[in-house]
């Protein structure tokens, strides 16, 4: 029987294993699809306090993970499919772990969302892609689409004209949710033009993107890009499919914590991180609701003895 | 682990007896960084199949004449030809089902 189990390996599941791990509670951690999380995805973290001069996401990421194993977290490369149990102890289950906790912290964060127009899933890879970062490099001298209106479309685009000759960011409205300071580094840039009020419908290509259809929404009229990539920077989804009928959820899938605490509806059963924060989204928000929901479990599985 | 570029990777994956498993990744990549471990462990746990790596800033070449627009990705080879590609990071037991597929 384990005293915690903590699902994720983002920025709140690595502080959740650190204190609870400094506890003495010996946590073990299942890491998931995405071991480190979304900054993983990221290049220079420049908001991460004590870290004057920035932090590669990924750098800091593996400096949290040195951190957490350190004072004896237990890592596991898996993925959680199922939490079993109403009430202390929880079965956790992947494909082929079954374990039993008296506690369970849940980091799983939150993921790109996808659009869900034809060829987008078939061309994953190929040309469609949710990471500049990673594959902005293979688009070098080519033509680039980045959907989306907010911070992250402007920042995606204006990292891909490191790249791209010519960058185009698609939105299906007319004003951006962006901020200024964003919009106008963007609207500047020579390489990037700003096609607003149109939504894609369809990703072409064979064996790699050729182009986009896509729709006007005020003249209804439809066109076509021609582009090599397309980047998805249309805001994210919380990944809480698992606990879909066990932990109250609110309409748009994020956990819900009913008191100023990381309890979930469930005693015994904490979140942490961007799995149940829809409004703050940052790394050290999200490492310090880790922090909450060590000490929060900490104190149940206390009060259980 | 053996890491290759344009001028072993045909002696080395091409004329290989065996299966082969290349990961093409690059040091900028946090998802590469984050599956290395995984890609380890598998090559440990599969001598039947050579596992080897390419750095796709060292080997932009071998990245186009694959078709790689995305890191990491993963390719099978049997007999000098593709049989498998995919894309992103993921847990080890589907990484090793994916190519199990083609043993």
């Amino acid at each position: 029987m384990q005293n915690v189990v903590i699902i994720g390996s983002g920025p709140a599941g690595y502080t959740a294993a650190i204190y609870a791990a400094r506890a003495n509670l010996s946590p073990t951690m299942i890491a998931g699809l995405q071991p480190g999380g979304q900054l993983t995805l990221t290049s220079d973290v420049e908001n991460w306090p004590g870290e004057a001069d920035g932090v590669l996401g990924p750098e800091l990421m593996e400096k949290l993970k040195k951190q957490a194993l350190r004072f004896g977290t237990e890592f596991i490369d898996d993925v959680v499919v199922e939490v079993i149990g109403t009430s202390s102890p929880f079965t956790i289950k992947t494909a082929t772990r079954s374990i039993q906790s008296k506690a369970v912290i849940i980091a799983t964060g939150a993921s790109a969302m996808w659009l869900g127009v034809p060829g987008e899933e078939r061309l994953q890879g190929k040309g469609v892609s949710a990471c500049a970062t990673c594959d902005g490099f293979f688009f070098r001298g080519k033509e680039i689409v980045v959907v989306g209106g907010g911070d992250t479309a402007m920042e995606e685009a204006t990292f891909l004209t490191r790249f791209a000759n010519k960058v185009t960011i698609v939105h299906r409205r007319e004003d951006f949710r962006a901020s200024k300071i964003m919009i106008d580094k963007a609207k500047n840039n020579p390489k990037i033009e700003l096609v607003m009020n149109t939504t894609i419908e369809e990703i072409l290509g064979d064996n790699h993107v050729t182009g986009l259809r896509t729709r006007n929404v005020v003249s209804g009229e439809d066109g076509s890009i021609a582009c090599d990539g397309i980047f998805m920077a249309i805001g994210h989804k919380p990944n809480t499919a698992i606990f879909k009928g066990l932990i109250d959820l609110d309409e748009k899938g994020y956990i819900m914590l009913p008191s100023r605490s990381t309890a979930t509806n469930i005693p015994g059963i904490f979140a942490c991180g961007d799995v149940a924060d829809h409004i703050y989204r940052q790394a050290v928000t999200a490492a310090g609701t880790g922090c909450m929901a060590a000490l929060d479990a900490e104190r149940w599985i206390e009060s259980q003895e | 682990m053996q890491e290759l570029n344009s001028s072993n990777f045909d002696a080395v994956v091409l004329q290989s007896s065996s299966p082969v498993l290349i990961d093409f990744w690059a040091p900028w990549c946090g998802p590469c960084k984050m599956m290395a471990p995984t890609i380890e462990a598998y090559g440990s746990e599969h001598p039947e199949v050579l596992v080897v790596k390419v750095n796709v800033d060292d080997a932009p070449d071998l990245a186009q004449r694959y078709n790689v627009l995305s890191i990491p990705t993963f390719i099978v080879m049997k007999g000098g030809a593709v049989v498998e590609q995919f894309a992103g990071a993921m847990t080890k037991d589907v990484l090793a089902e994916r190519v199990a597929r083609h043993l």
